[in-house]
């Protein structure tokens, strides 16, 4: 991404007030790709004038894998389970990305009671995403033990995928035309004791993190992003959101049957890390409500469309728009009518989201780099794919 | 006879008497006697280290809803702190090939040895002190602003950028809260007419220091500037770990980390004990022998700021050192006016 040579940078020397008439040298340092806080393989070259941060640089593709490249040698349904590794913390919503995608192309009805399901897995991917977002963005803080709380509620999220989809991470949960199968025996109950859990330790949470001091003066007015800016950046998702701009793919462009569920689009107008904190602690609320509708909604039926044995969608192409927790996931599927997409490209928001980094960071501390950072919360698989 | 030797001076009375009976010269006794002091606080505080790493660590996992230490010795993993110091002392001792060696080599050990000096002074029981100092606080002072030195020497040494600014930061907040916290002495000092710890503990025999109002404000400015100090959450920048991933320590491994760990720990005892002395009462208490009172008091201190460590976030630099300067400062040098008008005599 970058061209800079960091042995021997020849920049602008620094002109602080302290020690003023000597000479002071900028320092460059590596935070990662193997750095606690760097939230997996990402580098950043930090340009330091003591502890204030110049210039930060991202350097990306420690995690490359060529996944769209990948998705050209196997078929349609093969490449399902390659989507769950793109943003591995909301794997459900990447596959509906990309279920959505091939379904536009293909024509494919997907029954009702499938839509349903798929909701409220999206959702519950959301909050698991969220409150990792959550525990991390704590630990990037310095409050450690939010970093095991908010992992500890996640917890049971995972339980509930596991109940219903037999994995944990990488559930692969969706197929094309509806699900594998229909939602298991008691899962309804289970969501419905579950949700409450988390909605009360969120309280809590409130409680521990949300009001202290400490916490108020490392996130406000740090990290500030204009609505304006925001926008030009391309920003989605929370991260944009905190912003103040309303852009929320569930709302202005509705998919599956999110336009039949009432929800809020919670934003804040600061555009700091705080703000970008709210918008996510606010969004889990707002998905138990999506899932308790869903929920209730729900009618009996098939849950998958019927497809041929052997998969040829009409050539021709299609994008599938999503609202992923960290924004607008969409994926673009070219088809020349053969049993593999011919191109597949992904729209990731972390990517888009990454690039604000630098104009988020200049002229803040160290320690806000890395809240920052944790504010906007990326996921390396999702940037490098 | 044994029995009766409940205090140092009892039982150097005691080993005195038998020391002269072998009939050996004066000097070599009191070599002696300095040596088997030295080895007892020693045996002591590297004792207190590994209870404090386990304690922490308890405290953490049940704070953290965990369960913490559970497999080395007991369900209740006691012998934990004793398995890691193994670990430590058999890992590969690495020095970078860049390294300035001298200085990495000596550094570990400018920030463990006041850690331990400054046991000198603290009276666990009565009479039971290595050296009634009448210096006392004085000392304590100028040997635990000793580490900094260690710090930058450290950074410096180990030639890694993460190191230099974590070693700039600890060396910035020791230097910073020292000042308040030396205030905070001098209200003491005031109060108790004394520099000796054993003579504000004496002082405290009626009623303990945190009663009388303007030493409360002091134990609150003594406390926040002994956590600052021992480099605790939320003043724990020098060696944040989302941050500068390890600080001025970075670069070290085996015995020499264990030795800047160690410090860390005996100091935290330390500052804990410290507190006890100045504004608990020390050893005073009804009922319990002395010693186990000044115990339970310092380790409920040293509760506290586990409790606080496992529940704040960091500050960042700037607003710890802002809050030094401009809180702190000021508020301990009204105080110490206060107190100049309270105890006046």
């Amino acid at each position: 991404m970058s061209a800079t040579d960091t042995s021997r940078y020849t920049g602008p020397v620094g002109d602080s007030p302290i020690g003023a008439g000597l000479p002071t040298e900028e320092m460059i340092i590596n935070m990662g790709p193997q750095h606690p806080s760097t939230h997996g393989v990402l580098r950043l070259i930090l340009t330091l004038e003591g502890e204030v941060v110049a210039d930060v640089d991202p350097d990306i593709g420690y995690l490359h894998r060529g996944m769209e490249k990948i998705a050209e040698n196997r078929t349609y349904a093969q490449y399902l389970p390659y989507t769950d590794r793109f943003d591995y913390l909301s794997a459900i919503n990447n596959n509906l990305a990309y279920c959505l995608a091939v379904e536009k192309l293909a024509g494919i009805e997907v029954p009702e009671r499938a839509q349903y399901i798929r909701v409220v897995f999206a959702e519950l991917n959301r909050i698991a995403s969220h409150l990792l977002f959550l525990a991390s963005f704590g630990n990037d803080v310095g409050a450690t033990t939010v970093f095991l709380y908010g992992l500890r509620e996640r917890e049971l999220i995972v339980d509930l995928f596991e109940m219903a989809l037999g994995a944990r991470l990488t559930y692969s949960g969706l197929r094309i035309g509806g699900l594998p199968y229909d939602l298991p025996e008691g899962f309804a109950q289970a969501c419905r004791t579950a949700l409450p859990q988390i909605s009360e330790r969120l309280a809590e949470n409130d409680r521990l993190l949300t009001g202290n001091r400490i916490f108020e003066a490392r996130t406000r007015g740090v990290g500030v992003m204009s609505r304006e800016k925001a926008i030009a950046w391309g920003l989605s998702g929370p991260t944009l959101r905190g912003s103040g701009a309303a852009m929320d793919v569930r709302r202005d462009d509705p998919y599956c049957v999110y336009d039949r569920l009432d929800f809020d689009v919670p934003t804040f107008e600061e555009g700091d890390c705080l703000a970008r904190y709210l918008v996510r602690i606010e969004e889990m609320r707002q998905s138990m409500r999506i899932v308790e509708q869903c929920l209730k909604q729900m009618p009996q039926g098939e849950v998958r469309a019927k497809l041929p044995r052997v998969f040829k969608p009409p050539a021709g192409e299609a994008y599938g728009r999503t609202e992923a927790p960290r924004g607008d996931l969409s994926m673009f599927v070219v088809s020349d009518g053969s049993t593999n997409p011919c191109r597949l490209r992904v729209r990731a928001p972390s990517f888009a989201n990454l690039q604000a980094l630098r104009e988020m960071a200049r002229g803040h501390k160290i320690g806000d780099i890395v809240a920052i950072l944790g504010s906007i919360d990326i996921v390396l698989g999702d940037i490098d794919r | 006879m044994i029995a009766a030797a409940t205090s140092p001076s009892e039982l150097y009375v005691w080993l005195h008497g038998l020391w002269q009976r072998t009939g050996l010269p004066e000097g070599w006794w009191l070599v002696l006697w300095a040596v088997l002091v030295a080895a007892v606080t020693m045996a002591f505080v590297l004792l207190t280290v590994m209870i404090l790493v386990w304690l922490e660590r308890k405290v953490a996992g049940d704070i953290q809803s965990r369960v913490g230490p559970s497999r080395v010795g007991t369900r209740f993993g006691v012998l934990q702190s004793g398995a890691d110091a193994l670990k430590l002392l058999l890992k590969e001792d690495i020095i970078p090939a860049c390294a300035d060696k001298p200085l990495f080599i000596i550094a570990p050990f400018i920030v463990f040895v006041p850690a331990f000096m400054v046991y000198t002074v603290l009276p666990f029981g009565r009479g039971l002190v290595a050296e009634n100092l009448n210096l006392g606080l004085l000392y304590v002072v100028a040997v635990s602003a000793l580490p900094a030195v260690g710090f930058i020497m450290a950074g410096w040494g180990s030639n890694n950028k993460y190191a230099i600014l974590g070693a700039v930061r600890a060396v910035a907040q020791l230097m910073t809260y020292e000042v308040p916290l030396g205030l905070a002495l001098l209200t003491v000092v005031m109060a108790a007419g004394s520099l000796s710890t054993v003579d504000i503990v004496k002082y405290q025999g009626g009623l303990w220091n945190i009663a009388r109002p303007p030493l409360l404000l002091a134990f609150v400015v003594y406390f926040i500037c002994a956590m600052a100090e021992v480099n605790r959450i939320p003043f724990d920048l020098p060696e944040a770990e989302a941050e500068l991933v390890a600080g001025y320590h970075v670069e070290y491994s085996g015995m020499r980390f264990a030795m800047f760990f160690m410090g860390e720990y005996a100091y935290l005892f330390f500052v804990s004990g410290f507190a006890t002395t100045l504004f608990l009462g020390g050893w005073h208490g009804p009922f319990l022998p002395p010693i186990l009172w000044f115990l339970i008091k310092t380790y409920a201190i040293i509760l506290l700021m586990m409790w606080i460590r496992w529940t704040y976030p960091r500050l960042r630099i700037d607003q710890v050192m802002r809050f030094g300067w401009k809180v702190l400062v000021p508020v301990a040098l009204v105080n110490l006016l206060w107190a100049a008008f309270a105890f006046a005599r």
